[in-house]
């Protein structure tokens, strides 16, 4: 019975955090998009005069698209209409299953692993799972009955077999060195130190794995620069075309939720995952309280600042817009303040002895913070690289997957077994 | 050099080995858009977008904007209705019934002078066509909206009238 509730709640909070990450990723990617263009981006929905820089525009697009009429083609095929979405979304959900986003957990005695499927096929998983979102795609092109969403699926299909062989080259090489397809197993083969200083990650020993894995990646979130499933000249929205309303925002999340999937992977798989370079469990729980207490102090100083930037505008932006909005400089400083007066009362609490249970934990909830931050990071990048690189043309695309990576691919194969064979593997 | 040479050479640009590689060239081009980034984050003041309802761009004086019909001194419209405006118009958005005035020195006035302001592209040519200086386009009015298109057609009282001369 516990096992049932354990993983129930890790799965809940996985979704959570995958689902909570969406409208931040949505906002973050339209502030991001209009800020690297020099314009100021979203700024006008607001609950009360509060508009939170923007952040309240994906409640509003979230609203708007449940209650649009939802639009569909006579002769769509209905079933796999309807299911396509259902397929993309699910699958993008369920990749998370095998991703580790900490060590473990004590709570009473009891040592819970967080991750929510610790499959001894992990690798296997992912890439089975990855290649069955290409399903979705293709389904919602076909059933849709139109060209455009035709040859939208058609491109996402090819361009998901080109660039799913990469990936899996790439992985093996990871394969080799930590000698396992269980995902535990390669994040805590990442904890060490090669030399003495260098942090053991995959990056560092599969530099260029790295690269055509990160590549893959961007390729099988179908995003720029290889969102060739789309094309507003060529095909216009591809396979999404046909659809409206809610089924559109299922694909649009999608597409988020594949991002931080995306993240995820790169994170776990090359980055550590929730490991720390220099700062392995032990000296966590050693230095927890003296951790804890830096923590506090950080977001005391860092509620403080904010505060005295909310601060700064309520006297500059005095009646600046003559309504509600007036109102937000106020809000904002009031409620950095409260933060910064709460953070300072959990010193009250003792939080330099927390006692060895309180160690253990906060070591755990230190490492998920770790893994998270790093996923933020990297689905940051996936939002900076958009709005930088122009994207591919079709035969420039086959050619990079077919001509360019495949033979680095198998070269960094071979490559990594030669050396794995001579000094033996990580174990 | 011969022309096949020429072209050749302009338009395949010679590219480094570390070009070539594209990825040294991709953390460039990030390095670009994060410089913009961070300048942005920093600067809010220095993007040039205009947060429109709230700031109004100002333009020149001779700016055409919404219509409007000069009175003479005794507050009767100037037009004459010799329908010189609404035979220039090139958009064909104005409506002139001319009627007889009391005043034999003044031979015509419009009973109705009527502007389509759906049709009107703005041009200025009805200011240049008129010989009395009776229609002007100088009230500077650019936010012209209405819920339905009748709400468009504008007739002479309301383009006599003071309140719809000019926002400056």
């Amino acid at each position: 019975m516990a096992i049932v509730l354990e993983s129930l709640a890790k799965i809940v909070f996985m979704f959570l955090l995958i689902m909570g990450m969406v409208p931040a990723l949505i906002w973050a990617e339209r502030k991001g998009a209009a800020y690297i263009q020099d314009r100021t981006g979203p700024n006008r929905a607001s609950i009360g005069g509060v508009r939170l820089a923007g952040l309240v525009h994906p409640i509003a697009d979230v609203l708007k698209l449940v209650f649009k009429e939802d639009v569909a083609p006579t002769n769509r095929h209905r079933a796999l209409y309807a299911l396509a979405p259902w397929v993309v979304m699910t699958v993008a959900v369920s990749t998370y299953a095998v991703i580790p986003f900490g060590d473990y957990l004590t709570i009473a005695g009891r040592k819970i692993p967080l991750v929510v499927a610790d499959l001894q096929v992990g690798l296997l998983y992912v890439l089975a799972v990855a290649s069955l979102g290409t399903y979705g795609i293709v389904l919602a092109g076909w059933a849709a009955n139109n060209k455009f969403t035709f040859l939208g699926g058609i491109r996402a299909t090819a361009q998901m077999i080109s660039y799913e062989i990469n990936m899996g080259l790439a992985i093996m090489g990871l394969m080799l060195i930590f000698g396992s397809l269980r995902l535990t197993d390669i994040v805590a083969g990442q904890g060490g130190l090669l030399f003495g200083w260098l942090p053991m990650w995959g990056v560092v020993l599969q530099p260029l794995g790295f690269v055509l894995f990160i590549t893959s990646v961007y390729a099988e979130t179908n995003r720029n620069p290889f969102d060739l499933p789309e094309g507003e000249s060529e095909i216009v929205a591809g396979y999404h075309l046909e659809y409206s309303s809610l089924k559109f925002a299922l694909f649009f999340m999608a597409e988020y939720c594949h991002m931080v999937v995306g993240a995820a992977m790169i994170s776990a798989l090359y980055f550590g995952g929730y490991q720390i370079p220099w700062l392995p469990r032990p000296m966590l729980e050693k230095h927890a309280g003296l951790l804890l207490q830096l923590v506090l102090g950080l977001t005391v100083a860092a509620s403080l600042l904010f505060a005295v930037l909310f601060l700064r505008r309520v006297q500059r932006e005095k009646g600046k817009f003559g309504d509600a909005r007036d109102r937000e400089p106020v809000l904002g400083a009031g409620f950095w303040i409260i933060v910064a007066l709460a953070a300072a009362g959990a010193f009250a609490l003792r939080p330099g002895d927390i006692g060895a249970t309180g160690a253990s934990v906060f070591a755990s909830l230190f490492q998920v913070g770790a893994f998270v931050g790093k996923v933020v990071f990297f689905a940051w990048l996936f939002i900076w690289v958009r709005w930088t690189l122009p994207r591919f043309r079709y035969d420039q695309l086959m050619r990079l997957g077919w001509k360019v990576m495949l033979p680095l691919g198998l070269a960094n194969l071979v490559g990594t077994a030669l050396v794995v064979a001579l000094i033996g593997n990580g174990k | 050099m011969s022309f096949e040479g020429l072209s050749k050479e302009s338009t395949e640009k010679r590219r480094s080995l570390l070009e070539s590689i594209y990825l040294w060239e991709v953390v460039k081009g990030l390095a670009v858009t994060g410089r913009h980034l961070v300048h942005n984050i920093f600067h809010t003041g220095d993007m040039p977008t205009m947060q429109y309802p709230e700031e109004k761009r100002v333009y020149s004086d001779r700016f055409r904007g919404r219509h409007r019909l000069m009175k003479r001194e005794d507050g009767t419209p100037r037009c004459v209705a010799c329908q010189m405006c609404s035979t220039y118009c090139p958009a064909d958005c104005i409506t002139i019934t001319a009627a007889e005035h009391p005043d034999p020195a003044i031979e015509k006035y419009p009973a109705t002078f009527d502007i389509d302001l759906l049709r009107c592209v703005y041009c200025g040519l009805c200011e240049e066509a008129c010989p009395c200086d009776a229609i002007r386009m100088d009230t500077g009015i650019y936010e012209i909206a209405a819920d339905s298109r009748d709400k468009f057609v504008v007739d002479k009282e309301f383009l006599l009238n003071e309140q719809t001369r000019g926002t400056r």
